[in-house]
């Protein structure tokens, strides 16, 4: 820590130090890009272990209920907070924010690295968590009393918490660097009109991180007391209520869907664009539509809490307010409908991955109409049926933008074309693999399946077995993506600085493959030519 | 008609080109450095650490992840003085971005006091809880609105007017008044926090007297730590003036801490109107939905 003022900024620094102490947007975004990997295995894993126990009626292999509660909550915590956060905002954010702005680096360069370790730090906490004093079986909705001192009196849940508090100050200094770096770095000429959809969306994501962590923040503060300290926020023989958990829990955990899912629009919306040879349709409508999801979704939170006894006014806002976001939806699944129509269409492996993306979401919205109305959702709450849409709309849709991202920009990350045949591949046998596994998941919960329980009744046994069957389907397309990375890593083709051509129109594909480490040292003017 | 989209790739290899000459660019991009990894380390000591202790096990690694956390801060931030006060590392550009950087941070401060006036109302409207508690409940003895609170309330009206006297005094170049000023401000703000403290030992509920007790607890207990820190941010900033790190426009760690003052004061208005008067008043009377 003694060289402060040395000034050589072309070298690159060495050994691991170059990680441990980064301050390089692209060492960061790749760090989070492999603990993403890293914590997909393990989510992975959780969700194979279950859908294998669920393969039919009765008790396969899992001896221990509890322990099938802890799979479910292990595998809701790690992807939300380890795959699909730190892959898409972590991730591609910090590699492409700087690239697509046409600036140097996050505007806090340590900040940015503190976030990444925290995440790290974090995912250890959670891991513990499943594992100390019976693990935590709570779902990642952690709802009281179910997860107070009562019912998890170990340690597990407690590491949960902290492992959540760290994840949470990681996100809330992210959402800091990136809102700073999006609204003061931007190259001259990239008014807020005419920065790229990614960016837009990068934005919002990080102003719904900056409004709804700190509340989570402190409803986990709130469980963490009632556990240890004998407050009673959420007890009712203390005069507290459980549905105050729910209440800041969801007014956190709706915020958090378009955390997750904003980022996914704005990856799809660049590579529509770049393999239809077109610029998006309707581009300020698709930036305003996204401006409104992220406002809309701070007052929608208790259409996940229909059945803890609302009066019916309240339940028909929320059935309307949550319905209103279906416009601005419909908005952007057109206006990238139409960015296809009349385009010189290019079916690459990232353009398969958005046209799926598109489907996928499309399926998943539609039955989140249906479960936006109160009265239906009495029926359907804790159903398979709820199961299904969230994994539609915002899990496999996640998943398929970071797949799309991910073979759009890995040329641009390690110089190296990845085999266009295998990408194929991997997304048929993936695309295959989910819908199997979940769209029979809408007839399990239709005919009443609830969720999160370990056996059911026999009558549920076929849907049941075409959806495990799914899931080792869609786990061969996981093996597969390692396949593909291994390969493109270790392959001989180069990638050009721009291989998708003439769509491509954003910054990132003005600078060489792979990134040198140190790009845009001299800020490019993106500023309109002269009218003739 | 909006032109969206904006490399004429006709040029764009010439972009490339530039790119590995000189830098002209005026951000900040500082070295490597080895307080991020050594803060979260803090933090996941911290973690285990408070886990234990919560749970009948010594305090002691909760005190050294602690140590470790101040000793991050205090080298992180030595850096980042030490930069500020370097030629060429902090330009206007860059200075507007640490503005931003901590007027967000402030923003999420505000949420997550929203989570406990959250709290609080939800516990003490009949209207939202399904636990039908009156308010105040039966039983609590109330610290009376107009006492120490309201005494508490003046102290910190009286420490932001201060502030800005100090912050005028700095961008007129008159050191010294500025100096007095900050000291003022932040000895306003440790009074503040023996009022609050007193507060609380001769409060007749302890923390775990039910769902009364949780609120104002935390709710004063988080802003009361908010307190502590912004107190310590100035006497910092106090030392920073005598050592003459600020100028009348150059003086952002300042700026902060007056922000910050003025955040924590907020909250207290807000804790004041609604915790301590509006929450004193009976509502009990009020049947439940």
């Amino acid at each position: 820590m003694s060289d402060i003022t040395h000034d050589h900024h072309d070298h690159r620094p060495s050994g691991w130090k170059r990680w441990a102490y980064s301050t390089n947007h692209k060492d960061i975004g790749t760090m989070y890009l492999v603990l993403s990997m890293v914590a997909a295995i393990i989510g992975g894993a959780a969700s194979i272990l279950m859908r294998a126990e669920l393969h039919e009626p009765g008790i396969q292999f899992i001896t221990d209920p509890q322990f099938y509660n802890v799979l479910v909550t292990a595998h809701g915590f790690i992807m939300v907070f380890f795959v699909v956060m730190p892959a898409l905002i972590g991730g591609f954010g910090n590699w492409f924010i700087p690239l697509m702005i046409g600036t140097p680096d996050m505007a806090f360069p340590r900040m940015n690295n503190v976030s990444f370790w925290l995440v790290a730090a974090a995912l250890i906490l959670l891991v513990i968590a499943g594992f100390i004093d019976g693990g935590a079986g709570t779902g990642w909705t952690v709802y009281p009393p179910l997860s107070s001192a009562d019912y998890h009196p170990g340690m597990a849940v407690d590491f949960g918490i902290l492992a959540l508090h760290l994840a949470g100050a990681s996100s809330i200094l992210g959402a800091i660097n990136f809102i700073t770096t999006i609204i003061n770095m931007r190259a001259p000429g990239m008014t807020f009109h005419r920065m790229p959809l990614f960016i837009w969306a990068m934005l919002l994501t990080a102003f719904l991180l900056l409004l709804a962590i700190p509340v989570l923040a402190g409803a986990l503060t709130m469980l963490l007391t009632d556990r240890n300290f004998g407050t009673a926020f959420f007890a009712p023989d203390g005069g507290g209520d459980p549905v105050l958990w729910q209440h800041l829990f969801w007014f956190f955990g709706h915020p958090e869907v378009y955390i997750m899912i904003l980022p996914a629009f704005g990856i799809i919306s660049e590579i529509v664009s770049t393999f239809s040879k077109k610029p998006i349709f309707g581009y300020l409508g698709m930036a305003y539509a996204m401006t409104s999801i992220g406002v809309v979704g701070f007052v929608v939170w208790a259409h996940h809490m229909y059945t803890m006894g609302f009066n019916v006014e309240t339940r028909a806002y929320f059935t309307l307010a949550t319905m209103v976001i279906a416009v601005p939806t419909g908005i952007k699944i057109f206006s990238w409908l139409a960015t296809m129509w009349g385009g010189s269409i290019k079916f690459d492996t990232p353009m398969l991955y958005s046209m799926g993306f598109i489907f996928l979401f499309v399926v998943g919205g539609v039955t989140g109409v249906t479960l936006a109305n109160a009265g239906v959702d009495m029926a359907f709450h804790d159903t398979y049926f709820v199961v299904a849409h969230f994994h539609y709309v915002l899990s496999i849709s996640a998943l398929f933008s970071m797949y799309a991202g991910f073979y759009y920009w890995l040329g641009k990350m390690s110089g190296k074309r990845y085999p266009e045949w295998l990408g194929r591949l991997q997304f048929w046998v993936t695309f295959v693999g989910v819908n199997l596994l979940f769209f029979p998941q809408h007839f399990a919960g239709m005919a009443g399946m609830p969720r999160r329980i370990i056996d059911y009744p026999d009558a549920y046994a076929g849907w049941n077995m075409v959806s495990s069957w799914g899931a080792y389907v869609s786990a061969v397309g996981g093996i597969l993506f390692f396949v593909v990375l291994y390969k493109t890593l270790t392959s001989n083709v180069k990638a050009d600085a721009n291989e998708w051509g003439v769509g491509a129109t954003t910054l990132e594909w003005t600078v060489d493959s792979p990134a040198p480490f140190h790009t845009h040292e001299v800020t490019p003017n993106v500023a309109p030519e002269p009218a003739e | 008609m909006i032109s969206v989209y904006f490399i004429n790739h006709t040029t764009a290899g010439e972009t490339s080109m530039a790119s590995d000459t000189v830098k002209t660019h005026p951000w900040h991009v500082p070295e490597p450095s080895p307080w991020p990894i050594l803060g979260t380390i803090a933090g996941f000591v911290m973690a285990i650490g408070g886990i234990w202790y919560m749970h009948e096990g010594p305090i002691w690694l909760l005190a050294v992840g602690f140590a470790l956390l101040i000793f991050t801060f205090y080298g992180w931030w030595r850096q980042v003085i030490i930069e500020s006060n370097t030629a060429g590392m902090h330009s206007e550009q860059t200075k507007v971005g640490l503005r931003y950087g901590f007027l967000f941070f402030i923003i999420s401060e505000l949420m997550f006091f929203f989570a406990f006036f959250w709290a609080f109302f939800h516990s003490s409207l009949p209207l939202l809880s399904k636990v039908a508690v009156p308010w105040p409940p039966a039983g609590i003895e109330l610290i009376p609105a107009d006492g120490v609170p309201l005494l508490n309330t003046l102290i910190l009206l009286t420490s932001s007017v201060t502030v800005t006297i100090a912050h005028h005094a700095l961008i007129e170049d008159k050191r010294s008044t500025a100096t007095k000023w900050t000291f003022i401000t932040a000895i306003l703000g440790v009074v503040f926090l023996f009022f609050q403290a007193e507060e609380y030992i001769v409060a007749t509920f302890k923390l775990s007297d039910g769902i009364y007790p949780s609120t104002f607890y935390l709710a004063t207990g988080f802003h009361g730590f908010h307190v502590f820190v912004g107190t310590c941010f100035l006497f910092v900033c106090g030392f920073r003036l005598i050592k003459g790190h600020f100028t009348p426009d150059h003086h952002i760690g300042f700026e902060s801490a007056a922000w910050y003052w003025h955040f924590v004061d907020v909250v207290w208005i807000f804790l004041y109107i609604n915790v301590y008067i509006w929450g004193s008043l009976p509502f009990g009377h009020i049947s439940p939905a």
